[in-house]
């Protein structure tokens, strides 16, 4: 077992530089070590001017994604060990435009998320009165996957379509519309699907299937998406052939 | 969205990095799926034979014959072999994807993806035995 590996870190400062440039480091890579540890150790004991992000180191924040060896990886999953005699080269997640060093501008992700109204949408409240909305477990079963989705992005940094053209509403914001459309309390399905049949809803998706081979929740997004498409299908030839039916 | 940003003291001086016009050769799945989305252009070739030969019956023997010694010439030989080869993966990747759009519920259950893709091959199952027994049977 090898006790140190040699981390490459891609570095950005837009103050002095234009481009990304890379940084070499000798880390030690115990066996329970991740790419974060390894990151952690350059910024507290090599180089503390290292910008990335990263919370909970288990998981679950999704703030840690980058791209660890050429894939989308939470690198707070990804073990140096994995890596074997390295190197480990560490960049910023694709297909986003970077701020600094490890930090990508995840705006255009936010502004998009939130056109698909991730929330429960009810037409009309029922009276407190009336108690909770129930739900049976058949139902939570429906829409479960689609909601461990930790936003992480790293779907859209695997997704070439993504990549040529931005526009592309993306997996984890349809794979989120789907979370709450097919949540028996949720009455939004119609509002969202005015956002979702854009020329860069789900139609922008030509099913290269990346999202859901690296998304590290198994929310299968690209799963989430064909099945919005065939949804949305079934819909407008209901609406074609009974224009005013049911 | 949309709005420009200058470059300020208070908004980031972004890094841009445009994707390759090569991208589609960079990984395997990526390259996979260009095979995939290039395979439905071997679909229509197999229409435009099939109304090709169409035509031909409906002209009469002779040039159901010429069709039939043109079908034969290596080139097209070739163009259909090639082409065979990719709407079985066309069919393959086709029927992988199906599962993953249709969800099935049986008496309340969540029918299990690995049936509905059986169920699409024994589909193609039944419909070739159909047209092999009609071949034959003729
Ligand atoms: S769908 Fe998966 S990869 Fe995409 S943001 Fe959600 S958890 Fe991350
Ligand atoms: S630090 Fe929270 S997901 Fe990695």
């Amino acid at each position: 077992m090898r006790d140190s590996i040699t981390l490459q870190v891609a570095r950005y400062r837009p103050e002095q530089e234009s481009e990304a440039t890379f940084d070499e480091h000798e880390v030690p890579c115990p066996k329970e070590w991740v790419v974060l540890d390894g990151l952690n150790h350059i910024k507290d004991r090599i180089d503390g001017t290292l910008s990335y992000r990263w919370s909970c180191r288990m998981g679950i924040c999704g703030s840690c994604g980058m791209t660890v060896n050429g894939e989308p990886k939470l690198t707070c999953a990804t073990f140096l060990s994995e890596y074997g005699r390295g190197p480990v080269r560490v960049e910023p997640l694709r297909n986003f435009p970077v701020i600094r060093d490890l930090i990508v501008d995840m705006g255009d992700f936010m502004r998009k998320l939130v056109r698909v109204k991730p929330w429960i949408v009810r037409q009309a409240e029922k009276p407190l009165s009336e108690g909770e909305y129930r739900q049976t477990p058949e139902e939570l079963d429906d829409y479960k996957q689609f909601s461990m989705c930790i936003t992480c992005m790293l779907c859209y940094a695997a997704c070439p379509i993504y990549g040529l053209d931005p526009k592309f509403i993306g997996p984890a914001a349809i794979a989120l519309a789907q979370r709450y459309n097919l949540d028996s309390r949720d009455e939004g399905a119609s509002e969202r699907m005015e956002v979702l049949s854009e020329h860069e809803g789900i139609w922008g998706c030509t099913f290269v299937g990346e999202c859901t081979k690296v998304c590290p929740k198994h929310v299968d997004p690209a799963g989430a998406i064909q099945r919005y498409k065939l949804t949305a299908a079934v819909e407008s030839m209901k609406s074609f052939f009974m224009p005013r039916g049911a | 969205m949309g709005q420009r940003h200058a470059y300020t003291e208070y908004h980031p001086r972004w890094l841009r990095r445009p994707v390759s016009t090569y991208w589609w050769l960079q990984k395997r799945s990526y390259f996979a799926f260009i095979l995939r989305e290039a395979s439905c252009i071997f679909v229509a070739w197999f229409v435009v034979y099939l109304l090709m030969l169409v035509r031909a019956v409906s002209e009469g023997e002779m040039s159901y014959r010429q069709f039939l010694s043109w079908s034969a010439s290596p080139l097209i030989l070739l163009v259909n072999l090639v082409s065979l080869l990719f709407i079985v993966l066309h069919a393959i990747t086709f029927f992988e994807a199906a599962p993953r759009a249709m969800v099935v519920h049986v008496g309340g259950r969540r029918v299990p993806n690995g049936f509905v893709g059986a169920a699409h091959y024994l589909g193609l199952l039944a419909a070739s035995v159909i047209v092999v027994w009609i071949l034959l049977g003729a």
